[in-house]
């Protein structure tokens, strides 16, 4: 029996509508990773990490249960647990199983990300504890009451803080905050890029000639939807990295099937193999921009091949 | 034999979230989907336009086993907003069945 989508969406709108956030974290897990980087609270332009660099160590928590409970009689007890969770916050319990060693790595890549920004002479501030996560899986799953909602909430979160740009550090943010909200929130005229348009944009030189070779693998909605296809091409080539590019890329990229994780794991792995046997073809390491990407494929690569976050090469490059 | 439902049909008419009048059936959709799925998403646009609710629902897991992945309107000719319509065939289902909104 596959995992009761009823449920489970009816849990990620309570999340979303009681705890803001399809599951829920502590302030202290989502702002771990700025620890010591003194980035300013608040400002015209942030840095919105949408918290999902942060979530990926528990949704892969979560996942390894939820796989275990996938085709067995226990996915009963999730109408129950839709009503548990409403009383107790559950993530909060998977995210004491996230593994410690995941957490940082992922805080990582968003400390990367800042060190590029400040890099090309960005200046960004940071909501910390005040940041929300986008609403994006609520979007998708098409639960728009909850989404109107919870986009209201993250735009008067924006109008209190004066912020009139945002910079996105993942496709699913970007997407969610440049094209639905202003669908779904009146007036909403915050600029949104991702953080590879600012820094592509802002012409800042590598400080180092890589010479590495890389398979990119393009994010979906990053290369149809938001057009993000030029810029980390053109951040790699000036540092000197070759792109050994796979059968299915650019804006004809395949999916990593991560987002099916949360109602269909078995299809979500199948498609990730798919996608990790195109790129394992190019006998290149993998470079990702998502990091549901990037926990797909590292999960179906099983080993043969190494996966990682791109700004791990370009903080590399750029002198990070 | 499958009825026809003018609850779905006149929900699809009143929205302009929906919108598969420009299909043409080619079906070069489904052959590049990764899924496989033999209805996702041509056939089942197919369903929605005639009214046919029973076979909709029918279909439920795979509507939300669409990735929202965009391969399908990358290629498609005729320039069909997919992604948008298997949004709104979710938010039918999620308020008419599931009682979430
Ligand atoms: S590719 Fe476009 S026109 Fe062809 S069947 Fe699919 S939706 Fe219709
Ligand atoms: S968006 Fe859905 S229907 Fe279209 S190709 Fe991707 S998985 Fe298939």
């Amino acid at each position: 029996m596959p995992l009761p989508t009823k449920d489970i969406l009816g849990i990620l709108a309570d999340n979303l509508n009681q705890r803001k956030s399809v599951l829920p974290m502590s302030a202290a897990a989502t702002t771990r990773w700025a620890k010591g980087l003194d980035l300013p609270k608040g400002g015209k332009t942030i840095l919105y990490t949408g918290h999902m660099y942060q979530l990926i160590p528990i949704i892969d928590a979560m996942a390894t249960q939820m796989s275990k409970l996938e085709d067995s009689s226990i996915t009963k007890l999730f109408g129950l647990g839709r009503n548990v969770n409403k009383l107790v916050n559950m993530t909060f319990f998977m995210g004491l199983m996230a593994s410690k060693a995941e957490q940082k790595d992922y805080d990582r890549m968003l400390r990367n990300i800042a060190g590029l920004l400040k890099k090309a002479n960005v200046d960004f501030g940071y909501l910390y504890g005040e940041e929300l996560y986008s609403g994006a899986l609520v979007y998708d799953e098409g639960i728009d009451g909850a989404f109107a909602k919870h986009a209201q909430r993250v735009c008067d979160l924006f109008k209190k803080h004066g912020v009139s740009k945002v910079i996105t550090v993942d496709p699913h943010t970007t997407h969610t905050l440049r094209t639905a909200y202003p669908q779904f929130v009146e007036g909403f005229d915050v600029e949104v890029k991702s953080y590879l348009e600012v820094l592509a944009e802002s012409g800042m030189e590598p400080a180092a000639q890589l010479g590495d070779e890389l398979a990119l693998h393009d994010s979906c909605i990053y290369a149809r939807n938001e057009n993000i296809v030029e810029q980390p091409r053109e951040l790699l080539g000036k540092a000197g990295v070759s792109l050994k590019e796979p059968s299915l890329c650019g804006k004809n990229t395949h999916c990593c099937g991560g987002p099916l994780e949360s109602l269909f794991p078995a299809e979500s792995h199948r498609i990730a193999g798919s996608r990790a046997d195109q790129l394992a073809a190019t006998k290149s390491n993998v470079a990702t921009m998502c990091p549901i990407c990037l926990v797909s494929l590292r999960k179906a690569a099983k080993g043969s091949m190494q996966v990682n976050d791109l700004s791990d090469t370009l903080a590399r490059a750029y002198g990070v | 034999m499958s009825r026809v439902s003018s609850k779905l049909a006149s929900a699809v008419k009143c929205s302009d979230e929906f919108n598969a009048d420009a299909c043409m059936h080619c079906g070069v959709c489904t052959a590049v989907c990764p899924m496989g799925y033999e209805i996702l998403p041509r056939k089942l646009f197919r369903y929605v336009q005639v009214g046919l609710e029973d076979k909709v629902k029918e279909n439920i897991s795979s509507i939300y086993s669409c990735l929202l992945c965009g391969m399908c309107a990358e290629n498609c000719p005729a320039e069909v907003n997919i992604a948008d319509n298997v949004r709104f065939l979710r938010k039918y289902i999620n308020e008419n069945e599931f009682n979430l909104s």
